[in-house]
């Protein structure tokens, strides 16, 4: 069945397959039941699997994430959704405590597998702490894998996969394109790899790295060089932790130039760690120096000023016009 | 105003520190087999304890938090549980997990250092012990749902200390558990310190086991040094957990007559007078003497079962001690069900480092 749906439909549409596949899988969270969650990813699940495997918790984001941890341990994959990233913060000592080194510490006897999904970035002009770009805090923690689609496509797919991966997905959704675009989607429960980045648009002029929302203004930027006459490559990060490093390596070593886009704030953004790796492994493929656009290292702003603060289009161009011209 | 609501806290103690009845003894008093083992698990905890101090101090074992004087909240506990029940234990719980059949050298090696601690053979359903304080409540939470959600006449026990009761984690675990009626008993050793803060400094609640009633559902109190008095109510309450009536906390009352780790100097914050006061509450020593008077308990008994718990100890303790390090593969092997190439390569590394060779 193929069907023109948004991101956030594709979401619920991975949800309800995951569901409709694997008896274990439970989803929980605060208004995911009848309401369907805030945004509606768990739209209808109540109703089709019942309120023994779609959950109302009580509001604690804290013991949502426990109980997931507890849940997983018995066989259940628990997906648990936090409203909005700016409450997924008393989550943290589960996921870094415990959900992701569970199987280390027991040496594989008890394992996590749960999915904590949130959506995350601004543009959406919401109230404070509504818009933040945190997610660089668990690529930090090992034993968690961090995951963000772009597109319909690979909500659908990448959240199939997170759901039936045997350890912890933080799963960050780019909330600011949950309806901007539709797509074609296949419900046909395959998932996308993990740990892998996917080439958007092929190029051989310079790099461009990117995750979430920030896909439009790059691809938009993209057009624009190649109107320009450079050919810019976009990657898609999608598993920022584990990074595959070897694809982004791989297109530098052809293009020679890199421009790491992300909403977050630049200061230990998940770029360094991509700028880092590139200054390790791939100064040799470099012509000019590697360049970040993200957000500024300021609180993010109320949404008044919002746009000020969210790298642009413009901010890309300008950014690559002065690694092409290095 | 109306009063919308009033609670009572019960507490319950059935021997005096002499081992003699104060009231009328519960069936399982009589249950001589039942008693003997739950005094071996109390009388193996205290040598396991001795004897891990010792390692410590001499630098044979890590950094250590003995139970003495808690011996009875965690033997009493673990007799309360079927074998299918599932532990979710902090870190001074050892009476309990040795209860639950977790082997001496398997626990010296969490002590020691090396993951192998939470192996827990022999009891492998429970969980490891956890060090963040009262953010295991909420995993007991999550296994008691997935044990409801299957209809499985199982319960979850959590045990923590009256620190851990001032924990948002623990608040939010109790709440979500009496919102969904979980069948979840959580066991709290109030020992009176955490580290160097006092219990009446640690809550302005007159008891611990009132917080129960603001989660909606019971709490009472037993004496923790009282082993009989716990192994009834954590029975009471584990089993109406079972049936479905679910949630329950239990606050144990005890004293814990050691520094609270092995790095710990608890002279700096309370006066040996202070504890010596409470040695003669040794939940040990009570219930030794009830075996002796109400199960006619012999010398030879409990020369029998003392020189038992030292072999065993000893025999965990040699198994401890000459056993090597894992391969340090070992730090990435279970990190992932199947290792990320991108880390698989710094496994490769620390394997080379470290001389032992790749092993694939």
């Amino acid at each position: 069945m193929m069907a023109e749906i948004t991101l956030i439909d594709a979401v619920n549409l991975a949800l309800s397959r995951a569901m409709e596949e694997d008896e274990s899988v439970i989803v929980l969270g605060e208004d995911v039941g009848i309401d369907g969650g805030v945004f509606r990813a768990t739209n209808g699940l109540i109703e089709k699997f019942g309120s023994n495997r779609v959950l109302d918790t009580p509001l604690a984001e804290g013991v949502i994430a426990g109980v997931s941890v507890g849940a997983a341990t018995q066989g259940l994959k628990p997906i648990a959704e936090i409203q909005f990233m700016g409450f997924i913060y008393p989550t943290i000592d589960q996921m870094v405590n415990h959900a992701s080194r569970l199987r280390t510490r027991t040496r594989g006897r008890l394992t996590c597998p749960m999915v904590l999904r949130a959506p995350y970035g601004g543009g959406i002009h919401a109230p404070e702490h509504h818009s933040e770009s945190t997610e660089a805090m668990f690529t930090h923690i090992p034993g968690l894998r961090t995951v963000i689609p772009s597109s319909p496509a690979s909500a659908y797919g990448l959240l199939l996969a997170a759901i039936r991966d045997p350890d912890p997905v933080v799963f960050l959704e780019p909330k600011r394109i949950y309806r901007a675009v539709k797509e074609d989607v296949v419900d046909d429960g395959k998932a996308l790899p993990l740990d892998s980045c996917f080439v958007l648009r092929p190029g051989h002029d310079i790099t461009l790295v990117t995750w979430g929302a920030m896909i439009m203004e790059t691809m938009a930027a993209a057009e624009t060089l190649a109107q320009e006459g450079y050919e810019a490559e976009v990657i898609d990060v999608a598993t920022l932790a584990p990074l595959d490093m070897g694809t982004i390596l791989a297109s530098v070593e052809r293009t020679g130039r890199c421009i790491i886009v992300h909403e977050a704030a630049r200061n230990g953004g998940y770029g360094a760690e991509i700028a880092a790796r590139l200054a390790e492994e791939g100064l040799m493929y470099l012509t000019a120096p590697v360049g970040r656009v993200a957000g500024y290292d300021t609180i993010m702003p109320m949404f008044r000023l919002e746009d000020h603060y969210m790298p642009n289009e413009d901010r890309i161009l300008e950014a690559a016009r002065e690694r092409l011209e290095y | 105003m109306q009063t919308v609501q009033t609670f009572e806290i019960g507490h319950t103690q059935f021997l005096n520190p002499d081992g003699d009845p104060i009231a009328p003894l519960p069936e399982r008093s009589d249950d001589r087999v039942g008693a003997i083992s739950l005094y071996r698990s109390m009388v193996l905890t205290r040598v396991f304890d001795a004897r891990s101090v010792a390692l410590q101090r001499t630098g044979r074992m890590g950094t250590f938090a003995s139970s003495l004087g808690q011996e009875a909240v965690g033997a009493g506990t673990a007799m309360a549980m079927l074998k299918e029940d599932i532990l979710i234990p902090s870190f001074r719980e050892q009476a309990a997990m040795l209860g639950r059949g977790i082997a001496i050298g398997e626990y010296l090696y969490y002590w020691g250092g090396d993951s192998r601690g939470s192996d827990s053979s022999g009891s492998p359903l429970d969980f490891p012990i956890s060090v963040p304080v009262g953010s295991h409540a909420p995993h007991a939470a999550g296994v008691a749902l997935a044990l409801k959600l299957r209809n499985e006449p199982r319960v979850a026990v959590c045990m923590f200390g009256d620190g851990a009761t001032s924990k948002g984690d623990v608040y939010e675990a109790m709440n979500i558990a009496g919102a969904w009626s979980l069948p979840v008993v959580f066991v709290v050793s109030n020992n009176q310190w955490a580290i160097s803060v006092p219990r009446e400094a640690q809550t302005a609640a007159e008891t611990i086991a009132q917080k129960a009633i603001a989660t909606g559902f019971p709490g009472e109190q037993v004496d923790g040094n009282d082993a009989l008095a716990v192994w009834e109510r954590a029975s009471v309450a584990i089993e109406k957990a079972r049936n479905g009536g679910g949630p329950h906390l239990i606050e144990a009352l005890t004293y814990r007559l050691c520094d609270h780790t092995t790095a710990d100097d608890a002279t700096r914050y309370r006066d040996d007078e202070t504890v010596s006061q409470y040695w003669k509450n040794d939940p040990i020593a009570r219930f030794k003497s009830f075996l002796t008077k109400h199960h006619n308990w012999t010398k030879s008994e409990e020369e029998k079962l003392l020189e038992g718990c030292n072999k065993e100890v000893e025999a965990g303790v040699e198994a401890y001690l000459a056993s090597t390090p894992l391969p340090v593969s070992s730090i990435f092997d279970h990190l992932f069900a199947e290792l990320p190439k991108d880390i698989a390569a710094q496994r490769s590394l620390v394997i080379k480092r470290a001389g032992e060779g790749n092993d694939g």
